[in-house]
């Protein structure tokens, strides 16, 4: 066996790979659940079905993906165009960060123009962090993946420099936290007696948004020449520093107005707990979606339904959490591995095979 | 001197398991292939190691079992990445993901079990030098096989045969293969080569460092050695250096908060990742150093004949 | 080899194709499952046992905070056997995942959810005031309703009676602790563990590192070895794993083991364990509710309660230091022995607590400072 490059990539194939994937993972989870001891079918029912059972358990996974989707998509600009932003997570913070600061500043009297202001601080964040990756590389060449990555660790740091200190709620008993945003803050709900908020809507506008940016106009058709082929881009005269402070700047803005969405979202004030990693996982949403930003959109309420499983299979089923990571691995690996087929073909040789 | 030299030996064994790990990273970056399952692969290799040594009673065992390990995670996303060209970034984080799973799953019930107490390691004689001699010459053994590595990996990347093919294979795979190199092997053997030293310094962490395990227990590591390669310029010289600056200033802080300075702990935690930024964006300068030193074809995937 | 490899292709595919049927089946036929399971929930024969959920902030396997709690849990289960039904959530974010996990768990049907860490104040509040039917308990926070109460356990105590025995073993009297998060919890127990020192030996300083997480060992290990260097003989821990001991095991110094007993991982430098067994209160939490006899409000259970304990205190420590520790515990069983009673100055040498005044819960609540002979700055900015 040996695989051959397509001449195009199958159209066919990117419809049916993830099909494939999960047909795969589902195989392998029936084999990991009957090792444990455990009924497969009711298994996989925790990761397939209950998530998505009701309109209720719908609108918590649109929750969980809002945020995903929104860094997705900012990385996934970047990476079309080769510049590998790891420090989304970073961005969410500053954004929070930033949102939560304006959030702090309003009072229960203040208008609903507030929300408004909270995302705008929270995006011009988010915006101020990814620059200075952008700075740092426009200026000085430092390698983006390693700067965006330390500045997680010093967000992380700042955030809770803030909240133990400067930020910290008086009458909170020394707890790390601000006080309580007041009512005026909050995203508006979109379903009453859920905690579905404008921000997945927002999400969607930016699917939309950066659909539109990337394939239909010419700055975007620049970022993605840059990224394929550099030396191309720059002999039409497409500056690469530009595509650099666009990427970055669009990504960190985007990141940004996810944590402003958590904090004056569902958290409803500032603790040094503000995002469970999802600067990371959105590294993860943005490949298995392609770095398409329909496919983001897929891929994250994918991921959504995968950890909110993992919580039904340990309250359902009783197995570890611990199990959870290595069933996401699997799928991982098996949606990676699939995506294969979309650009080559298998061919079915004998000795063949043995050439390199 | 006192609290210099003891700050010196504690900055030595901080930045022993980082180092290992980060040439491991190094020679798979080297032949064009990022691995950003470190974490998931060290995490693995310390479970591995940790249990091999607890039923075995013997720490070398316990590094063999932990290279094994790493070696053997490292072959599976070789083969996706390199045959199946899957992308490097979100294959290496599935790798991460996986392995911090995996790893608690069969960790679990190691996570009570302790080791055996060991004997302190001296070299003879010059162990006994005053101050020097208890900051450099009292380490485990292994700080001084990561400094012998660093010699021995800068010697066969610049200075053997097999070492230019692997460079010229990461500069640019298409004209390797040109020449009649198997490049998706040789590239294979590289990931394997550094999957099995990310596994030795997991291990190290859970059999020396802190000899325990509990689940995710290497906190992080992974991502700091991978920043660390792309700190060095790819050199293992610097690889080296960067691991004990970076260990260096992780005890630095530890020690300014210590003498009761009067700044916020989490500005002084954030010192450590300031201070590879600032001297990246220095020494990043040029640009032609980076140009020279870095792997042309890094993160891309080789398809032959395509 | 290459038939291998087709063999593997082929197989792989026919079992996704099997599977992918299966799955579309399952969904299918798993459709009235929700009817299905009430009518099998109503003729029980005797009463349903009590469902119980817990959520833990931390892996089961962590060794440290959330190990005890699950420790408390399995003792529970064994005391009530099946008139209870324990489920737990580890792991889960502090932060919005908190309150989707604790809305399932009470669709779940579970009739008292406890949640262990601080950050699940608010989200389980919010919950608590939409599912008035269920109890709610939450662990170290300070806000209540009246289906939600409060629980904690008075750590400092432990702190105290370590502090003890370090100001007596002591030679260079420098004292080092490796804290953690700097939430209030902490800095009470290292001023305990400061005053503890000092009520035996009055020219104790004690130095203190901050590793900014609960759970780093790699990180715990270097700050521990830093305040070995730096002249201190004797370490403290306020994180979550064995680390810190076993470095003073490494370099020959002393320490101490914290959540849970630690002696055999550093069996020569184990001076004492300070534990928390939730136990107790889990069961008289458990048996409120199977008695209907559960009310709201708060409690800080110290060693009185059987909660805090001072374990596998070492044959090295001297004689009168062990008697004194006697001494401790029967006082605090007994209410005759108070940790925070004055004099207390604050680090500034400002008076804190006037002499013989004792210090209530809310003073308690409130130390943001540090006592007279701890070095540093209080992160908190206080």
């Amino acid at each position: 066996m040996r695989l051959e490059a397509r001449p195009q990539p199958s159209v066919a194939m990117s419809i049916a790979s993830p099909v494939i994937a999960v047909a795969i993972t589902v195989v392998l989870g029936t084999l990991l659940f009957a090792l444990l001891g455990k009924d497969p079918v009711r298994g996989l029912m925790v990761f397939f079905y209950e998530p998505i059972r009701s309109g209720y358990a719908l609108s918590e996974l649109a929750v969980k993906a809002t945020p995903l989707i929104l860094c997705a998509l900012g990385l996934a600009v970047c990476y079309r165009s080769n510049i590998w932003n790891i420090g989304a997570e970073g961005q969410l913070l500053l954004g929070a960060i930033a949102g939560g600061g304006v959030a702090l500043l309003a009072t229960t009297a203040t208008g609903g123009w507030i929300v408004v202001a909270i995302l705008a601080a929270g995006a011009v964040g988010g915006m101020a962090w990814a620059g200075i990756t952008a700075l740092l590389r426009d200026r000085f060449n430092a390698n983006e993946i390693l700067v965006s990555l330390m500045l997680v660790y010093v967000a992380e740091m700042f955030l809770s420099y803030l909240v133990y200190g400067p930020w910290k709620d008086p009458k909170g008993f020394n707890f790390p936290q601000t006080q309580m945003f007041p009512a005026s803050t909050q995203v508006p709900l979109l379903v009453t007696g859920t905690r579905l908020h404008l921000g997945f809507l927002i999400a969607l506008a930016a699917v939309a948004a950066v659909w539109i940016f990337m394939f239909r106009t010419m700055a975007g058709f620049q970022l993605l020449v840059g990224g394929l082929a550099p030396l191309a881009a720059r002999y039409a005269g497409f500056s690469s520093r530009k595509a650099l402070w666009t990427t970055l700047l669009l990504s960190g803005g985007v990141a940004g107005i996810a944590g402003a969405l958590e904090a004056a979202g569902p958290l409803g004030q500032l603790t040094p707990h503000v995002s469970p990693g999802y600067g990371f996982t959105a590294i993860i949403v943005a490949f298995v979606g392609r770095l398409h930003p329909c496919g983001i959109v897929l891929a994250a309420l994918l991921l959504s339904m995968f950890i909110i499983g993992g919580e039904f299979a340990q309250s359902r089923l009783g197995l570890p959490r611990s199990l959870t990571g290595v069933f996401q691995g699997l799928l991982l690996f098996s949606l990676l591995a699939c995506d294969t087929l979309i650009h080559f073909r298998i061919i079915w040789a004998r000795r063949l095979a043995w050439n390199r | 001197m006192e609290p210099i030299a003891l700050l010196l030996a504690a900055t030595l064994n901080a930045g022993t398991a980082l180092a290992i790990a980060g040439l491991g990273l190094l020679i798979n970056e080297k032949c064009g292939i990022v691995n950003l399952g470190a974490e998931g692969i060290m995490l693995i290799a310390a479970i591995a190691g940790f249990a091999t040594v607890v039923h075995t009673d013997n720490d070398w065992v316990g590094f063999a079992a932990g290279m094994g390990a790493g070696a053997l995670l490292a072959l599976v996303f070789g083969w996706l990445v390199i045959w199946l060209n899957t992308n490097q970034y979100a294959t290496g984080l599935a790798l991460s993901m996986f392995g911090a799973g995996f790893s608690a799953f069969v960790g679990i019930r190691y996570v009570q079990e302790k080791l055996p107490a060991r004997e302190q390691f001296a070299i003879p004689w010059l162990a006994d030098i005053p101050l020097a001699g208890a900051a450099l010459f009292k380490q485990h053994p292994m700080v001084y096989i990561a400094i012998a590595l660093t010699f021995a990996m800068a010697w066969f990347l610049y200075r053997s045969r097999t070492g230019l093919v692997l460079r010229s294979i990461g500069e640019s795979p298409e004209s390797a293969h040109a020449l009649g190199y198997r490049v998706r092997w040789i590239r294979l053997a590289c990931v394997v080569a550094g999957g099995a030293l990310c596994g030795l310094a997991g291990a190290y962490i859970s059999v020396i460092y802190t000899p325990l395990w509990v689940e995710g227990m290497t906190a992080g590591k992974g991502w700091i050695t991978l920043a660390l390669t792309t700190f060095a310029t790819w050199r293992p010289g610097r690889v080296l250096l960067g691991a004990y600056l970076f260990g260096g200033v992780t005890m630095l802080q530890f020690h300014l908060q210590g003498m009761g300075v009067q700044v916020a702990s989490q500005l002084l935690t954030m010192l450590p990742y300031v201070a590879t930024i600032v001297v990246l964006a220095l020494i990043s300068r040029n640009p032609t150093w980076i140009r020279v030193n870095m792997p042309a074809s890094l993160g891309k995937p080789f398809y032959p004949g395509a | 080899m290459i038939d291998l490899n087709k063999r593997w292709w082929l197989r792989a595919i026919a079992c996704a194709a099997v599977a992918s049927v299966a799955l579309v089946a399952g969904c299918g036929k798993e459709e009235p499952k929700p009817a299905a399971k009430a009518a099998e929930a109503a003729p029980a024969p005797k009463p349903d046992p009590l469902k119980i959920g817990f959520m833990y902030v931390g892996p089961v396997g962590d060794a440290g905070w959330t190990f005890a709690h699950d420790n408390a849990r399995k003792a529970l289960e064994a005391e009530f056997g099946d008139k209870v039904k324990t489920t737990i959530v580890e792991s889960v974010p502090e932060g919005p995942d908190a309150e989707r996990v604790i809305r399932d768990l009470a669709d779940q049907g579970h009739k008292l959810i406890f949640a262990t860490s601080f950050g699940y104040m608010e989200q389980m509040l919010k919950v608590a005031e939409t599912k008035k039917e269920i109890r709610f308990e939450h662990a170290t926070g300070y806000k209540s309703s009246e289906n939600m109460r409060t629980y904690d356990s008075r750590t400092y105590e432990g702190a105290y009676m370590a502090g003890v025995i370090a100001g007596a073993m002591t030679k260079t009297n420098t004292l080092g602790v490796v804290a953690s998060i700097p939430i209030p919890e902490v800095i009470r127990n290292i001023n305990s563990f400061t005053l503890g020192a000092q009520s035996v030996n009055p020219k104790v300083k004690t130095k203190v590192v901050w590793v900014n997480k609960w759970f780093d060992p790699p990180k715990e290990s270097e700050g521990a070895q830093s305040l070995l260097n730096q002249g201190a003989d004797v370490l403290f821990q306020n994180t979550d794993s064995s680390a810190v001991l076993q470095t003073a095991e490494k370099a020959g110094k002393f320490a101490f083991g914290w959540d849970s007993d630690m002696s055999k991982f550093g069996p020569t430098a184990h001076l004492a364990s300070a534990v928390i067994n939730w136990a107790p209160y889990y069961k008289k939490a458990t048996k409120d509710m199977l008695d209907n006899t559960w009310q709201t409000g708060g409690v800080w259970w110290g060693h009185k309660e059987g909660v805090i304990d001072l374990v596998a205190v070492s044959d090295k420590i001297p004689e009168a230091t062990r008697k004194r520790i006697d001494e401790i515990k029967a006082g605090l069983k007994e209410g005759t022995f108070t940790v925070w009673k004055g004099p207390i100055k604050g680090q500034d040498g400002k008076k804190r607590l006037a002499k013989d005044q004792v210090a209530d819960d809310k003073f308690m609540h409130d130390i943001k400072w540090y006592v007279q002979g701890v070095e540093g700055k209080v992160p908190a900015g206080g």
